[in-house]
């Protein structure tokens, strides 16, 4: 994210503010323990709580002990507990075997649980049934807004996205709302909100009725954000489902950023330790190259090398005078600079190392060739290969995934034999990973009527030999009507370009996949606002199957439930945990 | 891949976009490097003194102070003598060394004792008075436990209201089932799911299951809700009553299925998995289902034998490899990869084989050479290889030939049992047929390819 913006283009919001709330309320719920206690925090919370608070905050209120939660028997001798925690029912599980030992035990201690950003009643109901409701008090962190960058804000909650589009649960809609709730008070009123999918018009919905029932005290003030845009995840899963080729996105694909922050490894610090890098706009290298095509960075990060050395270089012939400015001035500018370009430099060597032994090349043609729709059957026998020599099992079903949803379904026989050749390669157990990809609509077997009827497959079947294979594809993509195929013919995101298309000068958003994609959401946002509305659109919403909601230079913010990739995605979905 | 080299240019030709590669760059690889090796020639001047402008981090990375950090050296403090001694050790040559003990070693006074709050720090009262979060916070005053709710007499549109505050609120006044389901449908309009499964737990406890599956039937989103709230809290009975009395099979099949995740045992799993066989799956499914049955029984008697064998320690490949991890629970083309390189030569009656398992899953030709050449080269087998590859190369070729009398003289030269075979049964030689069938290995794929030709009442032999 953080993108440089035109000149016209007004300022960000300050949403440091959320992180000062945030912390605020945190202060505030544990004093209401007072004295002497021992934390136990849950895994998934420590990278949030890290990037808002820190240890002496926490020891100013008389935090004692830090603990992680794990399912082990807790070791503190503190007279009082209390657990930050996501509202998960295996927690109240082991909160509840926690105070049960002690009552065993004939200890007496106090306990608070701060579910963030919410509880849930069947978290309570748990606590009921395990015979420790009213021993534990509960309190709610409504932490659900994280910043983490300028122009990024995520709620963390990567659950989010199996609860709601696999099992269809809609827990995360109230946090959503409240989340909306906030932001327009803190930035509103927002004059304009556009969405698109279902669970995007139930969390507007809960949002305004909040809105409504909170009294606003937002009318009036000038609105610091113009546009919102609430997007389903399964409008478009294409983009998540492509390999990154911008820097940001490599080095998430590569390393995984988690939280706004990477662990970069020995091979990459050129060190013998490891070093968490915050990955932000405050990083004046990562800043320049964040959103450059992988194969404009090498150039940008030699020059800005050379660049460096000259100024060093200037230091010789200074008088003393001179120098004494250069060592007060620019020393440590520059030597932070060159933290940062060696950190980015052995980054690059270490993308670079991977994805040449794993051919990537051969792999983004794959990815491109199924975008477009044509050599279908040359990418289904590269995936068969990926399967059967067992290369990661997350890449060969993300590969599964896109196939299918390009091709609106797999044809039965390809859905049988991959599925076959996927459960011996990488465990039958993945028997019920299959089971929800279909379920989420993201990987599945064209119903009969899809398919081409029997003089056409008699045709194709003629053509099938090798030197008209392109014939036989085209033929059958036609024969289709995919969806994809229909939108992205409707919304021109397969940009079509006479001669090369130059990354170094981008001409659209297709840059971001080598020109040849212009992610779906993306462009969506981009009609809605040259037609500031979905006039004309009726044909795309139709085709994506959702229903439009329209309530009445620019600078995007984001907002996400928790930042995706493809594997991120993947993995949701998996039943066998890695 | 079977593309040929022309139809790749041509690809590339026709394509307008330019897919950028990473071997192409090599001016720029050699750019990229450069840079660093001016980079790092600048460490001399730069690595004096200070590290101020970047984070503190400890050994795991983790910026010293922060958060996860604290939390690991509670768990290293508290936790096993091993991760002291690592600590330890470490902090010879790690930032570690020049930082304040680990904080969680301060005792709270250590802070604290005879120094004020800092002034500088707001108060969440403050901080609230001047943001226009006002409205946002509104109840922090009291926890919301406090909230009781005494009246009795809520509406179901005030009841859901409440319960959407998270506040505690009684349901038991809603006694009819009118009311009840009333309650629901309110939840389900508001969109909240933590409501909507509040309700149900009060439904599932105050109606027979056969009335709430009954209600819920016809409410897609409230059993929704009510599944995934089923699997969460592993009710497992009741789900599978669920089921079945929505006459949803295959998921009734596969969630008995998913509890094999949950057995530890290889004995006790396999067992379980037995009684998934007969279960409603797809007859796809089922199959698969069948197939991990057997794998996982094949991989337990491969084990006990296997293992027995390495601590014996007589026998070669065991004493040079010796092995890294128990194949159970690996998966098919993993046990075909450890049957050929610990049991290549093996007959195919033994279990252990990789003819055997080639045969018991089907597993495709292409996967089978594809594997045994990874293990049989992994174990530097080059005789073995050369054998699959020949058989696999030349027999494309072989099979290119002609002339049927040259194709049989190179396919019996060079060992190309299928392509002889063929050509047998395609000139209906039975008498040349039979005379090939001694130079085929006994027990083989192929003798019994031979044997099923030779009992077939389908071909009219010529002799």
């Amino acid at each position: 994210m953080a993108f440089p913006h035109r000149p016209d283009a007004p300022e960000l919001p300050d949403f440091s503010m959320l992180k000062r709330l945030a912390r605020d309320q945190l202060i505030y719920l544990l004093e209401q323990l007072p004295g002497k206690k021992d934390l136990f925090i849950e895994a998934d919370l420590m990278s949030p709580l890290d990037r808002i608070a820190n240890v002496s905050i926490l020891k100013q209120h008389e935090v004692d002990k830090l603990y992680k939660v794990e399912n082990k028997p807790a070791l503190s001798s503190s007279e009082q507990l209390c657990f930050l925690v996501r509202p998960r029912i295996k927690n109240m599980r082991y909160i509840a075997s926690l105070v049960n030992a002690d009552k065993m035990a004939g200890r007496t201690r106090k306990y608070k649980v701060i579910f963030s950003p919410q509880k849930f009643y069947a978290c309570e109901m748990v606590l009921e049934e395990e015979g420790v409701y009213g021993d534990v008090s509960c309190d709610e962190w409504a932490f659900s807004l994280l910043p983490l960058d300028v122009d990024l804000l995520s709620m963390e909650l990567p659950e989010f996205f199996r609860d709601y589009f696999l099992e269809g649960d809609q827990r995360w809609i109230n946090t959503l709302a409240q989340a909306l709730h906030l932001l327009s008070t803190l930035y509103g009123p927002f004059p304009n909100c556009y969405g698109i999918g279902r669970c995007a018009k139930m969390s507007y919905e809960l949002w305004k009725r909040l809105e409504e029932e909170e009294d606003g005290e937002t009318k009036g003030r000038r609105p610091e954000i113009g546009h919102i845009f609430l997007l389903d995840r399964d409008v478009d899963f294409v983009t998540a489902l492509c390999s990154q080729v911008v820097y940001e996105g490599l080095v998430d694909d590569t390393f995984r950023i988690k939280c706004g922050s990477v662990d970069f490894g020995p091979e990459v610090t050129s060190s013998d330790k490891s070093l968490k890098v915050l990955l932000n706009a405050e990083d004046k290298v990562f800043n320049e190259i964040r959103n450059e095509h992988f194969s404009n960075v090498f150039g940008f990060l030699s020059q800005k090398a050379r660049n460096l050395q000259a100024q060093y270089d200037r230091r010789r012939g200074m008088d003393i005078k001179q120098m004494k400015n250069f060592v007060s001035q620019e020393l440590k500018g520059l030597k932070q600079e060159h933290r940062l370009l060696s950190l980015h430099i052995g980054a690059c060597e270490s993308i670079m190392k991977k994805k040449t032994k794993q051919d990537f090349q051969e792999l983004i043609k794959t990815e491109h060739a199924l975008l477009e729709g044509f050599n279908i059957r040359e990418s289904t026998s590269y995936i068969e290969e990926h399967i059967d020599r067992q290369v990661s099992p997350i890449e060969s079903l993300r590969l599964m995934c896109l196939l299918s949803i390009t091709e609106n379904g797999l044809i039965p026989k390809d859905y049988r034999s991959l599925k076959t050749q996927y459960l011996q390669s990488y465990g039958p157990e993945h028997l019920l990973t299959f089971f929800n990809l279909r379920r989420a609509g993201l990987l599945t077997e064209q119903a009969p009527g899809d398919t081409l009827t029997a003089v056409e497959s008699k045709v194709s079947k003629l053509v099938t030999d090798k030197a008209a294979g392109k014939i036989t594809d085209a033929f059958s993509s036609l024969a289709k009507r995919s969806n994809f195929r229909a939108i992205s013919k409707k919304l021109n995101l397969i940009p079509r370009v006479d001669g090369e298309y130059d990354l170094k000068v981008p001409r659209d958003m297709a840059y971001v996949f080598s020109g040849a994609y212009v992610p779906l959401s993306c462009r969506i946002i981009e009609q809605v606002l040259e037609r500031r509305g979905w006039q004309g659109l009726d044909e795309v919403v139709r085709l994506l199957n959702c229903s439009e909601l329209a309530f009445t230079g620019y600078r995007f913010i984001f907002l996400t439930t928790a930042v995706t990739n493809s594997a991120r995605l993947m993995e949701a979905m998996s039943e066998v945990k890695a | 891949m079977n593309r040929t080299k022309g139809d790749e240019e041509e690809y590339w030709n026709s394509s307008k976009f330019k897919a950028f590669t990473f071997d192409d760059e090599d001016d720029e690889l050699s750019q990229l490097k450069e840079s660093k090796r001016a980079v790092n020639s600048l460490r001399d001047f730069v690595d004096d003194d200070d590290e101020d402008d970047l984070e503190r981090v400890s050994w795991t990375g983790e910026p010293v102070g922060s958060i996860s950090w604290s939390i690991k050296e509670t768990a290293g403090n508290s936790g096993s003598s091993h991760e002291r001694e690592q600590l330890k050790n470490r902090n010879s040559f790690s930032t570690y060394a020049q930082l304040p003990k680990p904080a969680s070693a301060y005792s709270l006074s250590s802070f604290f004792r005879g120094r004020t709050r800092p002034g500088s720090f707001q108060s969440l009262s403050d901080a609230l008075s001047d943001t226009p979060a006002k409205s946002y916070a509104p109840e922090l005053g009291r926890p919301k436990g406090e909230y009781r709710d005494y009246s009795n007499d809520w509406s179901p549109s005030d009841t859901v209201r409440r319960l959407r505050k998270g506040k505690v609120c009684s349901l038991e006044r809603f006694r009819s089932l009118q009311d009840k389901i009333q309650l629901l449908e309110e939840a389900v309009s508001m969109h909240d799911g933590n409501v909507i499964t509040a309700v149900l737990i009060f439904l599932k406890r105050t109606l027979s299951k056969e009335i709430l599956f009954r209600e819920l039937e016809v409410r897609q989103v409230a059993l929704r809700h009510l599944i995934h709230f089923l699997k969460e809290i592993g009710d497992q009975k009741l789900l599978l009553d669920l089921f079945r009395f929505l006459d949803r099979t295959e998921e009734l099949a596969l969630s008995h299925y998913r509890e094999h995740l949950n057995i530890q045992d290889p004995e006790k799993r396999k067992e379980f998995l037995k009684t998934c066989i007969g279960l409603p799956f797809s007859a796809e499914d089922s199959a698969h289902i069948q197939d991990h049955y057997t794998l996982l029984e094949r991989q337990i008697i491969i084990e006990a034998n296997d293992r027995h064998l390495e601590l014996a320690g007589q026998t070669e490949v065991f004493r040079k490899h010796p092995r890294k991890a128990s194949i159970l629970n690996m998966p098919l083309v993993t046990t075909l990869f450890y049957s050929c390189f610990y049991h290549y030569t093996e007959a195919e009656g033994t279990f252990s084989s990789p003819v055997n398992l080639k045969k018991t899953f089907k597993i495709p030709d292409k996967q089978y050479v594809l594997t045994a050449l990874a293990a049989r080269a992994k174990l530097r087998a080059w005789h073995d290889v050369d054998a699959l590859f020949t058989t696999k190369v030349l027999q494309e070729y072989v099979n290119l030939v002609e002339d049927v009398d040259t194709k049989l003289n190179l396919a019996t030269k060079f060992k190309c049992h299928d392509v002889v075979i063929d050509t047998c049964r395609d000139l209906k030689d039975r008498q040349q047929l039979l005379a090939y069938r001694s130079k085929v290995d006994k027990g083989s794929a192929e003798e019994e390819k031979i044997d099923a030709l030779l009992n077939s009442s389908q071909i009219r032999w010529k002799n």
